[in-house]
């Protein structure tokens, strides 16, 4: 086999994990981490994929110019203020309850969707990659990495150290996993639960508008965009262990590298398959993942 | 006296009452032969993810029932639509298809997009001895009485675009699909005819509706190295592609795709300049010049805005309205099964050209024709067949059947 298409293949792999890790990192702040069962989750992404459609329209309108490394930070901020509003007027009555949250998210995400469809359209329309993001890096002859791939790489691994540092560096973060691992006693030390969980919430929601501005590079932007991305973001956050951000990671990285491979050797649909499959044994195997958080509460 | 009075009584009161009664309902039945509407049923998917495609097929049907009416309606009545959704949930069409026959009591059914939701309402058209108008190419092997198929099959659509292909001297092909009933049986089609007219398949794949990551796919092409991409996906998988295929540094110049399910409607979407200098086969492209087609043209985006384009299922939903009024004429009914005799072999002149129903197997007549897509998202038209090219539903290729009159197939 032709070593290029070998390379090709190694950088296929890495970017898929980029792009799984970037969209399950939200989820695995909301799903993970608070326990929150968003089935709207995938609908946070298809709301930061609209902002940077929204923005590309203004700046064509304005200047000609494009404003997409704008449209990454507008799409966290739009998106956690609508997850910001939808905490305090939804979700925060079902902590504790996963099946009504599945049945209130799931109607919830339609909801989002056919307002999308409402708002914008039926059709899909396209994000254009900004000039500096067409065309590829040549490494070699009929090898070609696109910009735009390794874009969403760099915002992947910025994404993910930057949560990082949050959630062990600062005040605001550890209060964080604080509340998650402790709510009564964190209660007792002074921290405001209540405010917490809104604000963890909001930034999971507005994790999912980034991958959603990012991926919206890749392919278009419809009321159904969310609906594509939402199983693959479940399955990378339960294989990874729930809880974990190192979980998340590990589980991208996994099925990121193995679905590009048994589809080459396959087929598309042959390779989802067995992925899948390899999965449901592993989950057999490790029912909480690769990382566990080990806690003393048992709940 | 007293008896004999009230009887009289009694009897005026009688006779009064059958007058009234008699007069009121003279008078309903005049006004109801007078002006009583038609009513039709308009069936598409107006939520989930079909909606993307069939919304603007409903759009082009509701604005030829209003032409009709502004002219004066059809045998003296109002056309009255009555519009409902399909969900892009199959059993749902059926439900509702039911729905419109049984209690609307509509006189036909314009609607359908997926073979899926064909398939789910075909045993209720059938079953209630019915009429359905489906406007979208699909892959044949189907010929009921009780549909009107107004968008291609196979042989005017997919075969022609093969050996058109093959004429300009692409002999290597990659098949690429969904994973589905049409591109599984089109790519089966073209598979028989690349055998018999000296091609070669290359690399078959088929990926899931929805699929968003064309990469690996991308490589197996690399690897295959084929002179022309055959593509029957569906959806927004078809923007994954084209964008994934262009950032890999893939142009129309180095391989060609040819594309049966991208009109400008999708190109929307796909964003034109990704897939400048492909190739798309229909039987209607928007840029058309017959005067019949810019006065549609025009009357479309007054209607519905600026920004809305047209192509050719939903052409196909347009003129299937007419199509079914001139039979209409024809018969002097809207008696369905009086209508459906009248439709054979029943023309008319739309935006494509000339129209006709074939009178033993229920589709229709059409141009064929290959644009090759530009900047602005239209198409150049590169290639057309000139003439309507007969339907055939069973290609000999691939079916021992065929059809002898509407409803009737036997073998071959």
């Amino acid at each position: 086999m032709d070593i290029t298409i070998v390379l090709s293949q190694i950088f296929n792999g890495l970017s898929l994990s980029s792009i799984l890790l970037l969209i399950a990192l939200g989820l695995s702040i909301t799903f993970g981490i608070m326990g929150v069962i968003n089935f709207a989750h995938g609908e946070f992404l298809m709301i930061g994929a609209y902002t940077a459609y929204v923005l590309q329209k203004l700046s064509i309108a304005n200047s000609g110019g494009s404003l997409f490394l704008l449209s990454l930070p507008a799409a966290f901020v739009v998106a956690a203020l609508i997850g910001l509003l939808l905490e305090r007027s939804l979700i925060r009555f079902l902590y504790g309850r996963p099946y009504e949250s599945i049945l209130a998210t799931w109607g919830l995400s339609l909801i989002l969707q056919q307002l999308a469809r409402n708002i914008f359209g039926a059709n899909n329309v396209e994000v254009a990659s900004p000039g500096w993001l067409q065309g590829g890096l040549t490494v070699m002859e009929g090898l070609q990495l696109p910009y735009n791939r390794l874009f969403i790489m760099a915002v992947a691994v910025l994404c993910v150290s930057g949560m990082y540092f949050y959630l062990y560096r600062t005040r605001s973060g550890r209060r964080i996993r604080a509340v998650m691992q402790n709510r009564q006693m964190s209660a007792c030390m002074g921290i405001k639960t209540n405010r917490v969980d809104a604000m963890t919430f909001a930034i999971g929601c507005g994790l999912a508008g980034i991958a959603g501005a990012a991926v919206s590079l890749l392919g278009s932007i419809g009321p159904s965009t969310g609906q594509n991305y939402i199983i693959d973001a479940f399955m990378v956050v339960v294989l990874g262990g729930v809880g974990r951000l190192s979980g998340t990671i590990a589980g991208a990285i996994m099925i990121g590298t193995m679905s590009p491979l048994f589809e080459f050797v396959t087929t598309s649909s042959m390779g989802k398959v067995i992925v899948f499959a390899l999965v449901i044994i592993f989950l057999q195997w490790r029912p909480s993942g690769f990382f566990t958080l080990k806690t003393r509460t048992v709940d | 006296m007293f008896k004999y009075f009230f009887s009289i009584r009694k009897l005026g009161f009688a006779v009064v009452l059958v007058l009234t009664l008699m007069t009121f309902f003279l008078t309903a039945r005049s006004e109801a032969t007078e002006k009583e509407p038609i009513k039709v049923g308009v069936l598409h998917s107006l939520s989930g993810t079909m909606s993307i495609s069939e919304v603007a097929v409903k759009d082009a049907t509701l604005m030829a029932i209003d032409e009709i009416n502004q002219k004066g309606g059809l045998l003296g009545r109002k056309i009255v639509p009555i519009v409902e959704d399909g969900a892009s949930d199959w059993p749902t069409f059926a439900e509702k298809a039911k729905k419109l026959i049984l209690k609307d009591k509509v006189a036909v059914v314009f609607g359908c997009w997926t073979s899926a939701s064909r398939k789910a309402v075909l045993p209720v058209f059938e079953k209630y001895d019915h009429l359905l108008f489906y406007p979208v190419q699909y892959e044949g092997l189907e010929a009921s009485k009780n549909i009107i198929y107004t968008g291609a099959a196979p042989n005017q659509q997919i075969m022609p675009a093969v050996s058109w292909l093959l004429k300009q001297g692409y002999k290597r092909f990659f098949l690429l699909g969904s994973d589905y009933v049409f591109p599984r049986t089109a790519n089966l089609i073209i598979k028989k005819q690349l055998k018999v007219e000296g091609g070669v398949v290359v690399g078959e794949e088929y990926t899931p509706l929805g699929h968003t990551d064309y990469s690996t796919v991308i490589s197996k092409i690399k690897a295959a190295k084929p002179d022309v991409i055959f593509n029957t996906l569906n959806g927004d998988s078809n923007v994954a592609f084209f964008k994934q295929l262009k950032a890999a540094g893939i142009t129309a110049d180095d391989i060609p795709v040819m594309s049966v399910s991208i009109a400008e409607h999708e190109l929307i979407g796909i964003g034109a300049e990704n897939a400048e200098g492909h190739y798309a086969a229909w039987n209607y492209f928007m840029s058309m010049k017959t005067p019949e087609n810019e006065v549609f043209v025009r009357n479309y985006k007054a209607r519905y805005g600026q920004d809305r384009v047209t192509d050719d299922p939903i052409e196909a939903g347009y003129f299937g309205v007419y199509l079914w009024a001139e039979a209409v004429k024809k018969a002097g009914t809207t008696d369905v099964k009086k209508v459906r005799e009248a439709l054979r072999g029943i023309k008319y002149k739309a935006p494509e050209g000339w129209v006709k129903i074939d009178p033993t197997n229920n589709h229709t007549w059409k141009i064929v024709q290959i644009g090759k897509i530009r900047k602005d998202g239209q198409f150049d038209i590169v290639w057309s067949s000139g003439k309507p090219i007969r339907p055939e539903p069973f290609p000999p290729l691939v079916s021992n059947k065929k059809v002898i009159a509407p409803g009737k197939i036997v073998n071959r």
